[in-house]
């Protein structure tokens, strides 16, 4: 294989690290939602976005509403948006082609790396095979390591508390996510309304997941009004 | 175990793979048209992350009740706070769970090897 293909692929195994417990914890929680294996591994190759997956399969889990997982699963990937945007004027060389099956690979740690691979002009590596080294490698171990959860996921025992797992998860990407006081703001204002409206969702019988679009909208428009404010 | 029949799995998981390649795609797809985030959108995307994650993990280290008390006494949420200042310390996901993990596996069952 190529050697920027390579650099690529070696450049990962950091980001895999990270990535193996989260495809563990996501495949365990897959099993106990009650998806099959093949819903799972499809779950895992197609959208391949970590976060997405774990709060959709919670969803599920909760019996939540069929429109409200699909809305909740998109919202949360929409951040894909500006990596899009970003990596975008890198890739206008290659044909329409490329272009799709490059898109398919975009995660947060695959724009991430790349992003900073090509600031490093110095290096000239090619943008294509680096970044697919990158996406290539992350996909594989991330499918894979997915059913390796779901299989284990049977023979753990409930009293060790493993579902705790899934919001430590989410806990080590939020907070290396904030990097100023309005997200601080929005993040707090939204940790807030959550339980508040996960109460009334129990409490009074409305649909589950309701309590997560509703808190993570109240946590955005605090962080932007904060925002304005501070500008000002 | 969810009330969803296979085939609403498969809707679920179907519709959210397309979305979410469309939403890889797009900017990838239109460059050249358009070429940038509108700023509103930019600003309402920089919270995206910090509001729906701290959607997802505020009820997990709570049971939600009008007891602010019994809610602040939770073994979760002190193992959570304990995983959260590793997470801020690290930035290492494994740690985190790890140290998250332990923190409430002591409190849990500490308590009654020593006592």
């Amino acid at each position: 294989m190529n050697e920027d293909f390579n650099a690529g692929a070696r450049d990962s195994i950091g980001i895999l690290l990270g990535l193996v417990p989260f495809a563990l914890v996501f495949g365990i929680a897959a099993d106990g939602a009650g998806l099959s294996v093949v819903q799972t591994t499809v779950m895992s190759a197609g959208i391949f976005a970590g976060t997405a997956q774990l709060v959709t399969v919670e969803l599920i889990g909760a019996n939540a509403g069929l429109t409200i997982i699909v809305v909740t699963g998109i919202v949360v990937n929409l951040r894909m948006l500006m990596y899009s945007a970003s990596i975008a004027p890198h890739f206008t060389d290659y044909g329409k082609r490329t272009r799709a099956y490059l898109a398919y690979f975009l995660t947060d740690h695959v724009y991430a790396m790349s992003i900073a691979e090509y600031a490093a002009e110095a290096r000239s590596r090619d943008k294509r095979l680096y970044y697919l080294g990158l996406g290539v490698s992350i996909w594989s171990v991330w499918v894979a390591t997915t059913i390796v959860g779901f299989v284990l996921g049977a023979g753990i025992p409930e009293s060790l508390n493993l579902m705790f797992a899934i919001p430590l998860v989410f806990l080590a990407i939020l907070i290396p996510a904030i990097e100023d006081l309005p997200q601080v703001v929005a993040a707090l204002a939204s940790a807030v309304v959550a339980i508040a409206a996960a109460y009334a969702v129990a409490e009074f019988g409305l649909p589950a997941g309701v309590d997560l679009l509703v808190a993570a909208a109240a946590g955005i428009a605090a962080g932007v009004t904060t925002e304005g404010v501070m500008g000002r | 175990m969810s009330d969803f029949s296979a085939l609403g799995i498969w809707a679920i998981i179907l519709v959210i793979a397309v979305a979410t390649y469309l939403i890889r795609l797009s900017f990838i797809h239109l460059f050249g048209r358009i070429n940038q985030v509108p700023p509103r959108v930019k600003l309402v995307l920089k919270f995206v992350p910090a509001a729906v994650l701290a959607a997802l993990v505020a009820p997990g280290l709570v049971t939600p009740s009008p007891d602010v008390a019994a809610m602040v006494l939770d073994e979760r949420l002190a193992a959570g706070i304990v995983a959260a200042v590793v997470a801020w310390w690290r930035g290492n996901i494994l740690l985190t769970i790890g140290v998250g993990m332990a923190a409430l596996w002591v409190l849990e069952f500490g308590p009654a090897l020593v006592f």
